[in-house]
């Protein structure tokens, strides 16, 4: 572990591999909350396939793979994908989800042509372009790394800044327009942070797996936290622990390519949300209902022992565990129920193998039929028939 | 009719509102005078454009012609002095927030660009949840409120806007008895501080008892006015197109005129 360690802070490859993937995962992982939050998931999985020709058409233009202006080109055409989206839904009858679905694939496949032209017409200059299909994070170099990490975090820092108008424009844009803000301008201004946190990680992760850079380290996050802030910062811990963590597992062992690495260290931590989360995951969820209808049972239980027992006109009439199980219908585990009880103090068993309420039993039987409204099914005592 | 001229402008006057989504009108041609100090109900059938005049009003949605006037001045000039209350199914309520944070956004305009609220803002906004009655659940989660909860939060939201007018979308749609009446008690103690509040309303057997001011609309305005003059069985039947059942067995007021003519206050 701690030749590991070394290893990242000497090795140069590694270590620039892991700061970037970092970085990226920071980054993917805050704004993303907000893509998850107002169900923009998909837009995301758009812009960055939207991308590629942006990518190709830069080169195409700078001759340059230089990192700023290959962004500037995926921004470009991630941008425009956007624009044709929402354009369509605004005035075809073509819904967004058609729109975007075909958005994706068009821009996708324009990005593959211009690839292929590229391969065939522009020499040596243009290897590695091909790389943004599925990422080569061993290519990365520290001027790739600056790049990243200063778009990144001014993208961070406008999101950190308007704190108050972007949160208003995920929970509530009609009521944020009626405060006086400008919520179409600062709907723009939250998408192009989107597309930010996108293009910065798309030499590493490559166009067709970026998607899962915005969504998943927010999906995890959700199930952990009921606020805002705590997700947002939540899943930029997810981001970074998912990108150093890939970035070195791929990078000690062999064959294994980095973004795809990364991206499965992020679903594990999802599927562990999912599954563990308090409050929210699958596992607490089944442990609570299992509590609750254990309960529940006991409690129906008790109720019919009651009502068995005011039948009787004697409170502690024992009965056959038999009995109950024919009036609880549905459950064959009276018995069991039966022992819970009696554990807990509520009914006791004679010799002869019968069950009866105790005194305690009675109380809280008593207690139950009144606060569920049930008193009047039971038959009414000899005191209360008497005192009619 | 121009807005009137003296000193005391009407809280809120549309003239010529008009607003379209595709080729349809959604709404047509709307006047609307609300005096001030008044509780106004909006009712009218499901795509009448309730919520449509309420947004086009707070200009979120952009009308193709039309005036609108509160107080005498364009909304613009006026926003402060306004307070919405949007519908409770409009947002998500599986939001990462809780209750006292939703009410904090009612400070937002307020605060204006990029400041937070702070210490005092957090102490208005759970005074509000105290008026409303949700003070003990200012932590709590808001998907974890009932729908009669929720519309309390919103409602407080409202109330930390300290405006002069409010709009409010269906305030007590979902809610149950109990809470209808201490929301309806809340907008009393609004009215009685001098505001105005205008609400869309679906609940056509309740209008005279809650509110002394209504608007039947269906597109087009079909009336407006106090409710004894407006709410009248002809104008009802005019806006919902004869499927009013429950009018024959309610007396509708005492100085219902004979419907023919659109009533408006002067």
């Amino acid at each position: 572990m701690i030749d590991l360690f070394s290893q990242l802070l000497t090795d140069y490859t590694l270590r620039t591999v892991a700061l970037g993937a970092a970085t990226l995962g920071i980054v993917g992982g805050g704004l993303g909350s907000y893509a998850v939050l107002r169900g923009q998931s998909l837009l995301g999985d758009a812009i960055s396939h939207a991308a590629l020709p942006g990518v190709a058409l830069a080169f195409l233009i700078t001759g340059s793979k230089a990192p700023l202006p290959l962004m500037l080109g995926a921004a470009f055409t991630g941008v425009l994908a956007t624009l044709i989206i929402i354009g369509v839904t605004n005035t075809t009858r073509v819904p967004y989800d058609s729109a975007l679905a075909l958005m994706l694939s068009v821009f996708f496949g324009v990005g593959l042509v211009l690839l292929t032209y590229l391969q065939q017409h522009a020499g040596a200059a243009q290897a590695g372009l091909d790389s943004f299909l599925f990422g080569q994070a061993a290519a990365l170099v520290e001027q790739d790394v600056v790049t990243m990490a200063v778009l990144g975090g001014v993208a961070l820092l406008v999101m950190l800044l308007f704190w108050k108008e972007f949160k208003i424009l995920a929970f509530d844009p009609a009521f944020g327009r009626s405060l006086g803000f400008p919520i179409r301008a600062l709907d723009v201004a939250l998408t192009t942070l989107l597309v930010i946190a996108i293009v910065i990680g798309l030499q590493t992760v490559g166009v067709v797996l970026m998607s899962a850079i915005i969504v998943a380290p927010a999906a995890a996050a959700r199930q952990w936290t009921d606020q805002l802030g705590a997700m947002v910062a939540l899943a930029a811990v997810f981001g970074a622990v998912s990108g150093i963590s890939g970035a070195f597992v791929s990078g000690t062992t062999a064959n294994l390519p980095t973004g795809p690495t990364i991206v499965l260290c992020m679903g594990s931590i999802v599927v562990v949300s999912l599954v563990i989360a308090p409050n929210r995951g699958l596992f607490w969820m089944w442990w609570n209902q299992r509590r609750t209808s254990q309960r529940l049972r006991r409690e129906r239980v008790l109720c019919y022992l009651y009502t068995l027992a005011r039948k009787h006109e004697h409170p502690k009439y024992a009965h056959e565990a038999a009995t109950l199980d024919a009036l609880v219908s549905g459950s064959t585990r009276t018995t069991y129920v039966l022992r819970q009880l009696a554990e807990a103090g509520f009914v006791s068993r004679t010799e002869k193998g019968k069950w009866h309420l105790t005194d305690m039993g009675i109380e809280e039987a008593h207690r139950l039929a009144k606060s569920r409204n049930l008193i009047s099914d039971f038959p009414p005592t000899e005191d209360e028939r008497s005192t009619d | 009719m121009p807005p009137s001229s003296d000193s005391n402008p009407a809280a809120l006057s549309v003239r010529d509102l008009t607003v379209a989504y595709q080729e349809e009108p959604v709404l047509w041609d709307i006047d609307l005078t609300v005096p001030s100090g008044v509780l106004m109900g909006i009712v009218g059938p499901n795509g009448a454009g309730k919520t449509t005049l309420l947004q086009a009003i707070l200009d979120i949605v952009p009308p193709a012609a039309g005036q609108v006037r509160i107080f005498g001045a364009p909304y613009e000039e006026q926003r402060h002095r306004v307070g919405y209350v949007p519908q409770r199914g409009s947002v998500d309520w599986d939001f990462p927030t809780n209750a006292l944070d939703v009410v904090l956004m009612g400070l937002y305009g307020r605060l204006g660009w990029i400041r937070r609220p702070g210490t005092d803002e957090r102490e208005e906004a759970y005074a509000a949840l105290e008026k409303v009655g949700m003070a003990d659940y200012a932590d709590r989660q808001i998907s974890q409120l009932s729908g009669g909860q929720q519309q309390r939060v919103f409602l407080a939201r409202a109330l930390v806007q300290e405006a002069d007018l409010y709009f409010m979308d269906e305030p007590l749609q979902g809610v149950d008895a109990t809470t209808e009446r201490a929301i309806f008690d809340i907008l009393r103690t609004l009215q009685k501080r001098d505001c105005t509040v205008v609400a869309v309303h679906h609940d056509l057997q309740t209008v005279p008892e809650y509110f002394d001011h209504v608007m039947l609309l269906n597109v087009r305005r079909i009336a407006s006015g106090p409710v004894e003059e407006a709410f009248t069985e002809e104008n009802l039947r005019r806006t919902y197109g004869g499927r009013v059942g429950f009018l024959k067995q309610q007396d509708m007021g005492t100085t219902a005129p004979d419907g023919s003519e659109e009533t408006e206050p002067s």
